[in-house]
């Protein structure tokens, strides 16, 4: 694995981790590597993190949870998006955008 | 939704705790092996992917740990653990446990109480509709001083009601009442009922609505009319079965046939006054003069308009009523301008309440002291206990928990005390609270309406909680920080108490006897108060041996004037025939009886400078022959009044002392003087002492007494050493009843219930200060006996040396006891202090002392001192006791 990865930027592991459930249902494990995966290994998830966040997603009313087999045959939690979770990351998304769009113009400026 | 989860999720991982961990353990244990298969899956071998899954992993412990501590649910859980922590503590000290609650719920119990009557009586509105509109007509007469109570005031006239209800601009409504008698003839028997007289306006402003019929109006208030009539729900209840077709019935009231139209629902009260029928007054407008001051006005306030406007709009009124009305013709119609009247508008609940409210703030600022020292011991057993666990704490802190998590620990403690304390004070107040209203005290208004309520419990929870934190603090943060290495070296017994260690439970012991001693202060003004009222002479002798009942002649039994004193006369005789009878009189009023009186002016004979302009008011009463002596009023000079008097017309009269003083400078000299009262003459034959008509605290007025004449209302008074037996008052009624079967006899009770009556409110604040004030002592002196007793025991070993050295006995007890007295010195230094500038505030509550009597704040610290000093005295001796030998050896 590469070494020069970071920590996920503070304020967004809920979003990456909504983002990525979009796509399908899925498992912790599964879930840190596809965020790495996808951003060519910038971000690394401290799996401590990764897992307290799904209980406050859970809670929140975002994910569902349920024990099934994975492919290898081992029992593993999969996390669902709901259907609050969907319009969540819309939210998440957009904000995003609008942040890093606003932080570009100030970085252009004061370039 | 979200918020659904929080709690259910939370609840179901407090119910089920290990199941949720196993969750979590799984989960990361899955997460470890996916990575693993990740790793293997790269081409590492079996044992390099573990370690490097590991690796990536880090701690598993450290993020079990991370994941679980996620949510609400961990925040109780460690809240539950501490009270179930307490408890345990508190169950393995069941002595210390059991004080501790029983201190608490006696201060928490006691104040809830006193709170409870404070919140009814003084705090929760009055019970009409909007009652913050509503004021009573209040008039101050500085020019007329002593005819009235200054408390009540000068009542309204009818000419007076008269004009406020035609000229006012600030009131919706104005209306006067006054209770009396009446007599309800045609039933089984002839019954004396209470009566409640109203004019137009005054069910208006008190606007509460009948539950049956309607209300009486102005047509009901029609001159001559007196034809209807309604009825207290009471009296509805027991005379009429509360059947719903009164209405419309005609009953005998007085002699006149009244019309059944309403009904006022249970527990109505015009202020304070109770009563069975509500009769329309039905003035006559044209038949009013100025005087006949002999109602209270009410009145509603048009919304937005203050109290100061409502008594400029009365003082405008004023002369309106003067140039309105006269008291016949040649009379000076601004005569009144003498008493400069000035109208004093009250909050109607000003007036029901009364000046009760001096006396149960005084009260409840006490037990609020009392509550503080409560809190002052309870925090110094709590420093005993917790210094003896010093070094779990400190161990606790060696193993990682925070300060924070201690304190919490602790202070968990402390409020599972203080709330078990208010649990159980519950249970005390609301048995105090029955206690006292079986007690019924006269002089505490809205008796009825007192109860433990919503505002009463939040109360007692606030109050548990907040001294539990105050109780709870002050070991908490003195103890928190402790350090191992601090604990560890001044472990075992070896080493002596350093003063740094008691700092904190001196001062609270000199707080606890600082506190105890205003409060002692107090409770002794008030003895000392109680026992100056009590040597009052109130110008009657041995009151319990006085029976009084009142009787009335209605014109519709009796027409004739001249009969009625017959009557009377009969009555008297029949009662002095009664064995164990010493004397009988009777008079239009007893002292201290409350009633309405008459009065007015005389103008002395020979005397050019006096007129009917410059005269002063004088009470009259009439009395008849015996009266004076029967009530044990001293004759000072001359003689008193006689039947021959009474049937022959002549002009005699008594006058009180203070009368005969005034006008013909002795009593002696005032016998065979002469006075006027309109144009008749009077001739003086006898001078009797001075009566306190208005209470023990008030000086007795200027008094003429009037032989009998036409007196329909009298109270009896009877002599006797058999006064309140049931035997004694069944023939006292056969004997009432031999003269005339259909005279009901009402208001029977000894001239003691009236004398104590008027000492009530003295009383009641006295009993009051003087259990706060034995709580204090009792409590403070458990707090210096505490203190030194653990000092003792603390310093046994230096004691144990200082013996073997030489040290005689007797030094060391006097070195303990030393030190009491200087804690309690200091402590009673500052309460004098306080006390000295706080006992000013109970002015108002003391007579005939100042607040600031040399004699009880020379004997309360004397006293206190004393009780501290053997308080001390008794571990003080233990110590002394000390076997040197044994103490030595003990190591």
């Amino acid at each position: 694995m590469d070494e020069q990865n970071t920590d996920v930027i503070q304020g967004t592991l809920d979003m990456l981790i909504l983002k990525t459930l979009s796509l399908e249902p899925m498992h912790g494990f599964g879930i840190a590597r596809r965020i790495e995966q996808i951003s060519r290994g910038v971000f690394k998830v401290n799996p401590g993190s990764l897992l307290t966040a799904f209980q406050r997603l859970e809670r929140a009313g975002w994910l569902d949870a349920k024990w099934r087999e994975t492919d290898n045959s081992r029992r593993a939690k999969f996390y669902k998006l709901t259907r609050a979770g969907r319009k969540q990351l819309e939210h998440e998304t957009s904000d995003w955008s609008r942040r890093v769009a606003a932080v570009a113009l100030l970085l252009k400026a004061e370039g | 939704m979200s918020l659904w989860r929080q709690i259910t999720r939370g609840l179901r991982t407090l119910a089920n705790r290990s199941s949720s961990d196993q969750e979590v353990s799984e989960e990361v244990q899955n997460f470890l092996d996916e990575a693993t298969a990740e790793y293997a899956a790269r081409g590492f071998s079996p044992e390099e992917a573990r370690r490097a899954a590991k690796i990536q992993m880090g701690n598993m412990t450290n993020v079990k740990e991370e994941v679980r501590s996620y949510g609400w649910e961990n925040i109780v859980e460690t809240l539950f653990a501490d009270v179930r922590y307490g408890l345990r503590q508190l169950r393995r000290n069941p002595s210390f446990t059991v004080i501790t609650i029983l201190t608490l719920a006696l201060g928490i119990g006691a104040n809830t109480a006193v709170f409870s009557v404070v919140n009814s009586v003084l705090l929760k509105p009055l019970s009409y509709p909007r009652s913050e509109e509503l004021v009573s007509l209040h008039q101050a007469a500085p020019g007329a001083a002593g005819l009235f109570s200054v408390a009540d005031g000068l009542p309204l006239s009818a000419s007076m009601y008269v004009t406020y209800s035609d000229h006012n601009r600030a009131f919706q409504s104005v209306g006067v009442w006054v209770s009396g008698t009446a007599n309800v003839t045609g039933a089984a028997e002839a019954e004396q009922v209470r009566t409640m007289n109203v004019s137009d306006g005054l069910l208006d402003a008190l606007a509460v609505p009948p539950i049956l019929g309607r209300m009486l109006s102005s047509s009901d208030q029609q001159p001559g009319s007196a034809a209807t009539v309604m009825l207290s729900y009471g009296y509805w209840q027991r005379h009429f079965g509360a059947d719903r077709s009164v209405l419309g019935q005609k009953m005998n009231v007085d002699a006149n046939l009244r019309e059944i139209v309403g009904v006022m629902p249970r527990g109505f009260q015009v202020l304070n006054a109770d009563f069975d029928l509500i009769l329309p007054l039905a003035l006559n407008r044209n038949k009013q003069i100025l005087a006949g001051f002999e109602y209270h006005g009410v009145a509603r306030l048009k919304p937005g308009v203050t109290i100061a406007e409502a008594n400029a709009d009365v003082t405008r009124m004023l002369p309106v009523w003067m140039d309105s009305w006269s008291n016949g013709p040649g009379v000076n119609s601004h005569f009144y301008e003498v008493w400069k009247i000035t109208p004093a508008l009250r909050p109607l609940k000003q007036e029901v309440v009364g000046d009760v409210g001096n006396a149960l703030w005084v009260v409840m600022a006490t037990l609020g002291i009392v509550m503080l020292i409560t809190c002052a011991n309870v925090a110094n057993l709590l420093l005993v206990k917790t210094e003896g666990r010093q070094q779990e704490l400190a161990i606790r802190a060696a193993l990682g928990a925070g300060w924070w998590r201690i304190v919490r620990a602790l202070l968990m403690e402390s409020l599972v005390l203080g709330l078990f304390g208010g649990v159980l004070a519950i249970g005390l107040a609301y048995e105090g609270l029955k206690l006292l209203v079986a007690l019924s005290p006269n002089s505490l208004p809205r008796l009825s309406e007192i109860s433990l309520d919503g505002r009463s419990l939040a109360f007692t929870l606030t109050l548990s909680l907040l001294s539990a934190l105050l109780f709870g603090l002050i070991p908490a943060f003195k103890y928190a920080g402790t350090r191992i290495s601090l604990v560890l070296r001044s472990a075992g017994r070896t080493a002596s108490a350093s003063r740094e260690r008691h700092g904190i439970r001196n001062m609270l012991v000199v707080t606890q006897v600082a506190l105890a001693l205003i409060l002692l202060v107090s409770a002794g003004l008030m003895i000392r108060t109680f026992r100056s009222l009590r040597t009052v002479d109130p110008g009657f002798a041995y009151p319990e041996h006085l029976q009084i009942m009142r009787i009335s002649i209605p014109q519709s039994l009796v027409k004739e004037p001249a009969q009625v004193t017959r009557i009377q006369n009969n009555i008297s005789d029949k009662l002095a025939a009664i064995p164990g009878v010493t004397s009988v009189g009777f008079a239009s009023e007893m002292p201290m009886e409350g009633l309405e009186t008459d009065w007015d002016i005389i103008v002395p004979e020979g005397r050019p400078d006096a007129t009917d302009e410059n005269q002063p008011l004088r009470m009259f009463k009439h009395v008849s022959p015996g009266f004076i002596e029967t009530d044990g009023t001293r004759l000072v000079a001359g003689r008193d009044l006689t039947w021959t008097d009474v049937y022959d017309r002549r002009p005699s009269v008594l006058v009180s002392e203070n009368l005969a003083r005034e006008l013909w400078g002795n009593p002696s000299a005032a016998l065979g003087k002469r006075f006027r009262e309109f144009s008749d003459w009077r001739e003086v034959v006898g001078v009797v002492e001075d009566v306190r008509e208005n209470g023990v605290d008030q000086k007795g007025p200027t008094i003429v007494y009037w032989p009998p004449s036409n007196v329909r209302y009298v109270s009896f008074v009877i002599r006797s050493d058999r006064t309140g037996t049931s035997s004694f008052l069944d023939e006292v009624r056969k004997a009432v009843a031999s003269v005339n079967s259909e005279l009901p006899v009402t208001a029977v009770r000894t001239m003691q219930d009236l004398y104590d009556h008027s000492l009530a409110r003295t009383s009641f604040a006295l009993v009051m200060l003087a259990i706060a004030g034995s709580m204090a002592l009792a409590i403070g002196v458990i707090g210096i006996y505490g203190v030194v007793s653990y000092t003792v025991s603390q310093r046994t070993r230096e004691i144990g040396i200082r013996l073997a050295l030489g040290a005689q006995q007797g030094a060391i007890k006097r070195m303990f006891v030393r030190h009491a007295l200087v804690l309690s010195g200091i402590g009673a230094a500052i309460g004098l202090t306080a006390a000295f500038g706080l006992m000013r505030l109970m002015t108002s509550l003391l007579f005939g002392i100042s607040p600031r009597d040399p004699l009880t704040y020379f004997l309360v610290p004397g006293a206190l001192l004393m009780v501290a000093a053997f308080a001390s005295y008794i571990p003080a001796r233990r110590a002394a006791a000390v076997d040197p030998a044994n103490t030595l050896r003990a190591d």
